[in-house]
């Protein structure tokens, strides 16, 4: 018997995808939170994600290579596809990659820029993303309506950077930082559900792809599951957000587990929806796999280094675990 | 007439990003080895000097590096936004070279770089300075991966064609093309040329305005020792290079040396400039013989010229002019770097004016340098894109004009500000040196 590779790298490439949007979305979402921060704050903010941005977006060069190493035709057209947008997330991730470094760097009026561009950057960065989920599940179809879906999905997808970014900071701070990161939580919270939901009632309006395979009774049943969970933890966030704002919850990383299994759902959901497109209606995920050499050369590789980049990114978080300090290159 | 405007639109966009991104890696390569030696300095000696050096050039380090990783997030997407072309008929080569590339470098630096930076306090001395190593590995290999690839794009082995797409049959021979251990050692020995004339150069500005600087004393003679012993190697690594490219890509060779006709003992053009119409150099000055002697190891040997290469010729006065660029720059080096290494050869010696205002101007000298011996490489192999398999005229997307237009200006504006800011805070950064009174502080809470 020989091993399913596309159907292997697929799984890779929903892992990787999945491993960015949640650990990128929480530093974008606490750089998109700079705007509503007071000096001092801003530096706390930054000091909880400086030691894992870098490696954050790490990713999502993972993923587009993977990609690119599997499907090498899908990555063409769908890079084609989503040129512009593609050049401005990347405008957006350079801005505010350097922003961190010169912030700090920077003193008065120079300073400020950079915190702006920091801001701005992490929220171009985190709407074109979702502005691409929005025209992929679509196809790339043209059209004025196929626009505000995509509009709406970015979005959405800034709300959840915001519930991700504000969780963590109730993980990372204490004090009076926390108590406003509890409240951004809030109202991330509050946009996420709208959002999830307008996406999710527009989703089998938009593709009809997506509409047969989620209205298919009897599975529909057993697919209800999905949104209620998400329901169950969108709840649970709510919960211990307004339990530790009052004191009565104490278990600090709650908040920050529910949002990401919001997003985790969600994302199975997406996955259910596309699969086995890369392209929707176009393209399969064997019509585009690259020759089973390339992928057993990758494959083999990736066994032995993945555990190992596991390994050392635990280690990592152990070594900062605990409330961020303001003091960077200490 | 459309679609070649968009093909020349798209080739400066990315001759664009990589000559920005390659700025960074160049810097942070073999600074990151820099400061391994430097915290080990530390490590072993415990003076407060290499202490500050290190975090200073730590600094130097970490915004380099960022800018290196974001203009390379960049690059990770060039390739199915610009060439589509290229990924339909190499990827199966292509991609599975850059995805090791990311697993055992990218992962590896970028976590570590969190480590190195942000961790100094909280774990024991060794793993940090175990960190400050994996960094510094983490560079170095992704180094190999991309140059492995750029270098079978140049002299292409171990594969095979399978209706129309290229495969990989053995990816020994892929990842050790013939031209990769050439272009690998260069490029790493480029690296540590420009980090080493970027650490002189600042700590000789630094010197200019507190001579009294122990700390930028001892990275000014660091960086001049560096340079002193790379810039010879260099040279003779250069020159095997060629001899190489000799072997695989004659046409190449024939337009660093602006040569048309096929001859023997064929002169070393030192000046001139190629007219690619009429075929033929004008003003020139050469020395006879030179280019066979050097080329050759005869005074008679014979070079193929680039008219048994015709119509597939490159651009002939940018090779030419790029390569002359990056072998001045070879030369000028080693000149200044031994003069600089005879002047201070003992630590106590005095600093000449001249001197520090000689290392200062030539901070970014491994920049032009590096970026001229790219574009004779990259120049030189058109109109391939992978030799003898793929038309870089081929590979291009079908993208209109106006969304390469929009975000090529995009990036230029990007790059701009980038770019000057970089410079501005680099020359502050070494202006206010290390000493501890000084505003470091103020610059947020960081020490
Ligand atoms: C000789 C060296 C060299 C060359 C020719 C290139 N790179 Fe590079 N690249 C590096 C050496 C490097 C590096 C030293 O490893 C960097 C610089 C700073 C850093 O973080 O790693 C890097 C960073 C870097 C990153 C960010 C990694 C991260 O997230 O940590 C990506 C995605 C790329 N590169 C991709 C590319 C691609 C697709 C290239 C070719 C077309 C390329 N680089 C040319
Ligand atoms: C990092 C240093 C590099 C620099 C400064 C550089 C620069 C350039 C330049 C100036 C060109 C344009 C040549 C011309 O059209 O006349 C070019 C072409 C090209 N290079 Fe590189 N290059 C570098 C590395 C690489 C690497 C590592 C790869 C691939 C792995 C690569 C792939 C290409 C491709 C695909 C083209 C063809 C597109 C074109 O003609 O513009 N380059 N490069
Ligand atoms: C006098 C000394 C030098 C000689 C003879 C020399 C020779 C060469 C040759 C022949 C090539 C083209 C390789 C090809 O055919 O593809 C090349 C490329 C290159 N050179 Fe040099 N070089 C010299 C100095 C330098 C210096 C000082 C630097 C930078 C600090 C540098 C950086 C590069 C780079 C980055 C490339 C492109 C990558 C590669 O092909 O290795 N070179 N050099």
């Amino acid at each position: 018997m020989s091993l399913d590779l596309p159907l292997i790298f697929t799984a890779l490439m929903g892992i990787s995808i999945l491993a960015y949007v949640v650990l990128d979305g929480y530093d974008l979402g606490v750089g998109m939170l700079m705007a509503a921060a007071d000096d001092h704050e801003q530096n706390l903010m930054v000091a909880s994600i400086g030691p894992f941005w870098d490696a954050n977006e790490t990713w999502l060069v993972l993923g587009v290579g993977i990609l690119l190493v599997a499907f090498p035709v899908a990555h063409g057209i769908i890079l084609g596809a989503l040129y512009l947008p593609v050049a401005t997330m990347l405008v957006g991730l350079m801005f505010r990659g350097v922003a961190f470094e010169l912030r700090l760097k920077a003193l008065g009026w120079h300073r400020e820029l950079w915190n702006w561009l920091f801001w701005f950057g992490s929220f171009l960065a985190s709407f074109t993303q979702g502005f691409m989920l929005g025209r992929y599940i679509t196809g790339f179809e043209s059209g004025f309506g196929y626009f505000l879906f995509a509009m709406l999905t970015g979005a959405s997808l800034c709300g959840g950077c915001v519930l991700l970014g504000a969780t963590w900071l109730v993980l990372k701070t204490e004090g009076p930082l926390q108590r406003k990161a509890i409240a951004w939580g809030k109202w991330g919270l509050l946009w996420v559900a709208l959002g999830v939901a307008m996406v999710s009632l527009a989703t089998p309006l938009v593709t009809e792809t997506v509409r047969n395979k989620w209205f298919d009774f009897p599975r529909t049943i057993a697919l209800m599951l999905l949104p209620t969970a998400s329901f169950g933890a969108g709840i649970a966030v709510w919960f211990t957000l307004r339990g530790l704002g009052r004191g009565t919850w104490h278990v600090e990383w709650m908040p920050f587990a529910g949002a990401v299994s919001i997003f985790t759902i969600a994302f199975a959901g997406l996955a259910y929806s596309l699969f086995p497109y890369v392209v929707i209606d176009q393209l399969t995920i064997w019509d585009a796999a690259a020759h089973p050499s390339s992928l057993q050369f990758v494959l083999w590789g990736a066994l032995v280094v993945v555990p190992l980049i596991i390994a050392y990114t635990a280690f990592s978080h152990r070594v900062f675990w605990g409330k961020a300090r303001a003091g960077l290159y200490e | 007439m459309d679609t070649l405007n968009t093909i020349d639109i798209a080739r400066m966009q990315f001759g664009l990003n990589i000559a920005f991104h390659i700025l960074f890696p160049s810097i942070s390569i073999a600074l990151g080895w820099i400061l391994v030696w430097f915290r080990v300095q530390y490590a072993r000696t415990g003076a407060p000097a290499w202490l500050s050096s290190y975090k200073l050039w730590t600094k130097v380090f970490a915004l380099s590096f960022a800018v290196g990783v974001v203009s390379g997030i960049v690059m990770s997407f060039q390739f199915g936004t610009n060439w589509p072309g290229y990924m339909n008929t190499v990827g199966n080569v292509a991609g599975p070279l850059l995805a090791y590339e990311v697993l055992t470098a990218f992962f590896l630096e970028a976590t570590f770089l969190g480590v190195m930076l942000f961790g100094m306090n909280r774990v024991p001395g060794w793993v940090h300075l175990l960190a400050t190593v994996l960094v510094a590995v983490g560079t170095t290999i992704s180094a190999f991966w991309i140059l492995a690839l750029n270098s079978w794009m140049h002299t292409p082995a171990g594969h095979t064609v399978l209706d129309g797409v290229i495969i990989a049959q053995n990816w020994w021979d892929v990842i050790f093309n013939p031209s990769f251990p050439y272009r690998f050692t260069h490029m790493l020995l480029a690296s540590g040329l420009t980090a080493a004339f970027l650490v002189a150069g600042l700590s000789a500005w630094r010197l200019l305005k507190a001579p009294g600087d122990t700390a930028a004393a001892n990275t000014l003679r660091t960086g001049v020792l560096i340079a002193a012993t790379l810039a010879p190697l260099q040279i003779l690594a250069g020159d095997m290079h060629g001899l190489n490219t000799l072997k695989n890509q004659p046409a190449k060779i024939a337009a660093m040396e602006a040569l048309w006709e096929t001859q023997k003992g064929a002169p070393l053009v030192l000046f001139g400039i190629p007219n690619e119409r009429k075929r033929i150099n004008e003003f020139v000055i050469e020395i006879p013989r030179a280019a066979s002697i050097i080329l050759r190891h005869e005074s008679d040997g014979e070079l193929k010229g680039l008219n048994e290469f015709y119509p597939d010729i490159p651009p002939v006065p940018v090779v030419f002019t790029a390569f002359r660029v990056m072998v001045g720059m070879g030369f000028s080096m080693l000149l200044i770097s031994w003069a600089g290494a005879w002047r201070l050869r003992r630590r106590d010696n005095p600093r000449p004016r001249w001197l520090l205002w000689t290392f200062a101007g030539f901070t970014f000298a491994g920049w032009i340098a590096t970026l001229a011996g790219w574009i004779v490489t990259e120049t030189g192999r058109q109109p391939w894109l992978v030799t003898g398999i793929l038309r870089t005229a081929d590979a291009a997307g079908k993208v209109s004009e106006a969304q390469i237009g929009a975000s090529f200006t995009g990036y230029i504006i990007t790059y701009c500000i980038m770019l000057l800011a970089y410079i501005v805070v680099l020359t502050h950064l070494a202006a206010e040196g290390t000493d501890p009174k000084e505003p470091v502080a103020a610059s947020g809470d960081a020490p």
